[in-house]
């Protein structure tokens, strides 16, 4: 019995080998399946994109659009026609060849009338595609559109194969240089190397993607070595726990999410300019950086991201200044200020920021009433029916500053300046002219204090020392892992 | 008469919960509605008895207001429970003696069905209905504690209802309602507040787990479910934001739970066994 | 007997034809779009409504409840909205992980809280029996969620004897799976152990004045014989009805313990499904849930009545 005991006890002291070729990677939300070109969970890409499913091209960590399945491309002059080349040799991990059919199917299928893919207007300027051979394919637009090459890069335009469409939710078929063993649902995903990938082979043998919804496993996870390396860590507040520990390395980078203080434009009284530059004065950036992200966020006074080469600096536009904030209310007729409703979406920063700036406005009689509310309610109240006077949200979207242009999103911003650059954007081929055009388009909504422009949601990667090649950035929500290799340390 | 040691103590620490919440009402030592950053993360000390949270706020004081809170949630809560209870039960006890077996069937079959569902899950379901809140949250768990008080009712009225005064009552041409109210809950008054001692400790702990993953009390009200939710992340190197407010809650309900049994001695001595089993019975599926 | 069996069967029925009325009442008005929410924020009406035709949401309500009474009957619990595979499917996987976690937890608190029990009843009012059931108070009051993240901090963080969190699977060998669970189950079992052993003291104390006890002293028996060779199983009865009503009680109310070890069971599958509104899934759950609970009920009842023919008139406590 002793024996049985002691040897029981070992077993629960000493946890089993690593196998040292692969690699555990944290994930707090698990996704929902596995398809990345139906439905819009962020979770999906973070497993299945650039390791399972490949575009005709690839955005890399700095947000730029490199060779996919399409090894090089011509733009027509009058910028409407791409002739992709694509890579040959290729094969689907079900054995199935990729050919320029594969490239009309996935898109045929994402732009069809029963289409269910969240980001449809992706597909929605191609007037033709043309397949010339099995390796080179046309795409035609209705006009030029700059952006088009950027989002056939994402996860919603990814290439699948007509055989395993349908079923890729729970058995995904791609290209890419993993491909997938298994699920366990609530538990685990288990990615394997693809030794007959076309392009440059992985480095590890296998990946496996372990959901930790909780943010205290994480830190424990983390700090027994179940986990590898955690892409996006849960909790800010710990980083400088692993920060001061040499068996780990912590990579602040940025993600592509404007955290914003969402405004409902079209109610009284946020209809008008006076009160939300009153609120634009009254937001302390600094703290709430502090207070609710531990110090690890960049402040922002725009919708656009701070590390792409055309950001404006506009957080000086409206400083941090409680009288002029009075002033604005004065004028707009509330010297008394006046009550609003915050509602916030689940995550741990909305709920953070959201409580410290009803605090704020609170300073300048702006109270809040705090509604903490479910994603399905939030998307509900806030997005579809907007039914919300102010909420913080993350914009994870890149490139999204085009929102503002639509008047009937939930921010009920309806200003025609703004949707002629916007338009002007989209159709102008000119690099420089566009840089200077989305300039512009910052300006125009920070000075019309559009929303309040808190923070851009910072990536806190946490690896174990020794592990290369993880993204710093998320431009886009992937952790490509075709690059990662774990460094021996001897 | 002497008073038994677990009533004594229960009834210190209860007082003491109590009279902190009362005194929340009107003054705190901290305005924990005010965010200082600058003061985050204190560990215990003069100025700030249990230190201070990652806002900066005082965690003495929202002890203070999370337990009045809990203690308003589970009082309304526990009465609600016994205003539609005590009644129900009292009158499928008067119906079954009054030949109304189907009433009484019926009744208690739907007692058995709000016992069959999970209760957590429910609540959870009812705020996903109405939206998290106190209200909701008192809703969510008052519906729970109506058959507790319901069946309990039920049964001690049952076992009343043969005794002589009570047909003596009947044979005078009392209404069976008016018996029930008249003579029988004042009969049964004694295990019902002892119930009710015991259910109140138990919505104390409904309400920490339902505010624990967020649809009890919303900020920028304390409550120390949330508390204890967000103190997790910051455990490893501020612990004490998660020891105070579960050392508050172990406190406020060992204290009732305590006053409870004590109680129970003091309120009728040979109902101690027997009924002591049946209230940990109820305990047990609550 | 036979005639009493029928007639609680029918009413379990009727109870549980009731309680799937509740439950897609329920259902019904939760307010949010299992469709808008996998859209996220940038999904586009057409889709979402394309979506919606494709998950069969645009089917009328008692349709809609037909085909999912006739579909369980049948086992056929529909299609998870967010997974895509078949909620049985689901389920299964889940439960293998709730139930033998119940089961543990409970053979946990059976372990701690018989022997507290009985020491504390055979040195009522001694110093022992004070220390046991004032631990036990102590146990009642702890939170079990609170409990759990107290175990993390101490056994998994400090003394890293037990990762965390998260579930191998059973491929991976029984030792491994009973090592993921070991925390949770303590973390459940704890307050549990602490009623049961409230609960066998006073059941214990009971027994100890009946007849039987009492001609087995006077033959010479000490206490403790007596107890063992005939009072420990009578005292037992009432600690076995609790059991029951626990089993039930944890499968739905590990929850919160689920998510904190990130275990994958079902409480945290409902509880994930609630909020991504999943809501075929969680309207099957929360069925089995309630289905179990009157299910154990019945059989306690039956086995109660087996032993007191008394019971059988219908008056049940």
């Amino acid at each position: 019995m002793r024996i049985i005991l002691c040897s029981v006890f070992m077993f629960f002291l000493f946890p089993l080998n690593i196998w040292a070729d692969g690699i555990n990677v944290g994930l707090q939300l698990e996704p929902p399946n596995l398809d990345p070109t139906s439905g819009a969970a962020a979770a999906i890409d973070e497993v299945v994109y650039g390791n399972i499913f490949e575009g005709l091209v690839r955005i890399d960590q700095n947000g730029e659009v490199i060779p996919g399945l399409a090894l090089f491309w011509e733009l027509s002059s009058d910028g409407k026609s791409y002739i992709f080349h694509l890579a040959e040799g290729v094969r689907f991990h079900d054995g199935t060849d990729f050919t320029a059919d594969d490239v009309r199917f996935s898109f045929d299928r994402a732009r069809a009338a029963n289409s269910t893919n969240a980001k449809k207007y992706i597909f929605a300027p191609i007037a033709n595609i043309d397949i010339f051979d099995d390796y080179t394919i046309m795409i035609t637009l209705d006009r030029a559109h700059p952006d088009f090459l950027f989002n056939i890069g994402l996860g919603d335009a990814v290439i699948v194969a007509s055989e395993s469409a349908a079923t890729n939710a729970i058995n995904p078929i791609g290209t890419g240089p993993f491909r997938f063993k298994r699920w366990v649902r609530g538990d685990r995903i288990e990615l394997i190397k693809n030794n007959t990938y076309w392009g440059a082979q992985a480095r590890l043998d296998w990946a496996t993607f372990k959901i930790i919804t909780d943010p205290l496993s994480a830190y424990t996870a983390m700090m027994a070595g179940d986990i590898d390396t955690f892409p996006n860590y849960p909790a800010p507040e710990n980083l400088f726990l692993f920060d001061r520990d040499p068996a780990f390395e912590v990579v602040v980078g940025l993600t592509a999410g404007e955290t914003i203080l969402a405004t409902n434009n079209k109610k009284t009284p946020f209809d008008n300019i006076l009160v939300r530059k009153a609120i634009a004065h009254a937001i302390n950036r600094k703290e709430l950086i502090d207070g609710a992200m531990f110090g690890n966020a960049q402040a922002i006074g725009t919708h656009f991201a701070p590390n792409h080469p055309d950001y404006v600096d506009l957080t000086a536009l409206y400083p941090y200044d409680l009288n002029k904030a009075r002033g604005y209310l004065r004028e707009a007729g509330f010297p008394n200020g006046f009550k609003a409703s915050l509602k916030l979406p689940p995550p741990i920063y909305a709920r953070r920021t959201g409580e410290l700036v009803a605090n704020q406005l609170s300073r300048v009689g702006i109270h809040l009433e705090i509604e903490n509310m479910e994603w399905a309610q939030w998307i509900d109240q806030v997005l579809r029916n907007r039914n919300y006077d102010l909420t913080v949200v993350s914009h994870v979207e890149p490139m999204d500053i085009n929102i503002y242009a639509n008047p009937n999103y939930y921010f009920g911003y309806d200003n025609a300046d703004f949707q002629k650059i916007i338009s002007d954007i989209d159709k102008n081929g000119n690099a420089a002219g566009r840089a200077a055009l989305y300039k512009e388009a910052q300006r125009k909504i920070a000075e019309d204090a559009v929303n309040g422009f808190l923070f851009q949601l910072g990536k806190y990667g946490v690896w174990k020392r020794g592990v290369k090649g993880m993204w710093r950035n998320y431009p886009i929500r992937s952790n490509d892992l075709r690059d990662v290799y774990i460094e021996d340390n001897g | 008469m002497k008073l038994p040691l677990n009533f004594i103590i229960g009834a210190i620490l209860t007082t003491i919960f109590l009279c902190m919440a009362l005194l929340s009402l009107v003054w705190t030592p901290y305005d924990v509605t005010a965010l200082e950053i600058a003061d985050k993360f204190q560990a215990p000390n003069i100025d700030h008895w249990f230190g201070t949270d990652h806002f900066g706020r005082d965690v003495f004081s929202m002890i203070m207001i999370g337990a009045r809170n809990a203690v308003m949630v589970s009082l309304v809560a526990v009465g609600i429970g016994m205003l539609f209870g005590v009644p129900l039960g009292l009158y499928a006890a008067a119906a079954r003696m009054n030949g109304g077996n189907l009433i009484d069937e019926i009744l208690m079959r739907g007692n058995d069905l709000i016992f069959a569902f999970p209760s957590l899950l429910m609540a959870i379901m009812i705020t996903a209905v109405f939206g998290p809140g106190a209200i909701n949250a008192i809703i969510a768990i008052g519906i729970f504690n109506i058959p507790v008080f319901a069946r309990m009712t039920r049964g001690g009225a049952l076992g009343l209802w043969s005794r002589e005064y009570i047909m003596a009552a009947r044979v005078c041409g009392k209404g069976s309602m008016r018996i029930s109210f008249e003579h029988i809950l004042p009969n049964i008054a004694n295990i019902l507040i002892v119930q009710a001692t015991i259910q109140f400790s138990i919505a104390i702990i409904a309400e920490a787990s339902l505010s624990y993953v967020g649809l009890g009390t919303q900020p920028p009200d304390p409550s120390l479910g949330r508390m204890l939710n967000e103190a997790q992340t910051m455990i490893f190197f501020a612990p004490w934001l998660a020891f105070v407010p579960g050392g508050a809650i172990v406190t406020m309900v060992l204290g009732l739970n305590l006053m409870g049994d004590g109680l129970r001695d003091i309120l009728d001595p040979k109902l101690r066994q027997r009924k002591a089993r049946e209230m940990e019975a109820s305990n047990a599926a609550s | 007997m036979g005639h009493y069996i029928l007639k609680r069967l029918l009413s379990l029925v009727l109870t549980l034809l009731v309680a799937t009325v509740v439950i897609f009442v329920m259902i019904e008005v939760v307010p949010g779009d299992p469709a808008a929410y996998m859209m996220g924020l940038s999904g586009s009406t057409e889709a979402t409504e394309a979506l919606r035709s494709e998950l069969g949401l645009n089917m009328g309500a008692w349709d809609r409840y037909i085909s999912w009474i006739t579909g369980m009957i049948k086992g056929d619990f529909g299609t998870s909205y967010t997974y895509r595979v078949p909620v049985s499917d689901l389920i299964t996987d889940r439960t293998l992980v709730s139930v033998p976690l119940t089961i543990y937890a409970l053979i946990l608190s059976t372990i701690i809280a018989i022997p507290v029990g009985v020491i504390s009843a055979s040195r009522r009012g001694g110093f022992l029996d004070t220390l046991l059931m004032g631990a036990a108070q102590v146990g009642v009051a702890i939170p079990n969620f609170w409990f759990a993240i107290l175990m993390v901090l101490f056994f998994s963080t400090s003394l890293r004897w037990f990762s965390a969190g998260g579930f191998p699977g059973w491929d991976a060998g029984f030792l491994e799976c009973l090592k993921a669970l070991t925390l949770p189950a303590i973390s459940l079992a704890l307050p549990q152990a602490a009623i049961l052993a409230r609960v066998m003291r006073s059941s214990v104390l009971e027994v100890m004045n009946e007849d039987y006890i009492r001609t087995a002293r006077a033959k010479g028996l000490s206490k403790g014989q007596a107890l063992m060779r005939h009072g420990l199983r009578n005292a037992l009865i009432p600690v076995l009805t609790i059991l029951g009503l626990q089993f039930s009680f944890l499968l739905a109310g590990g929850i919160i313990i689920e998510s904190i070890f990130s275990l994958p069971g079902l409480g945290r599958l409902v509880f994930q499904s609630i909020a991504q509104r999943d809501l075929i899934v969680v309207k099957s759950i929360v069925t089995l849930l309630v289905l179990a609970v009157v299910v154990i009920t019945f059989v306690v009842d039956l086995l109660y009545a087996a032993v007191d023919p008394r019971l059988r008139e219908g008056k049940r406590m």
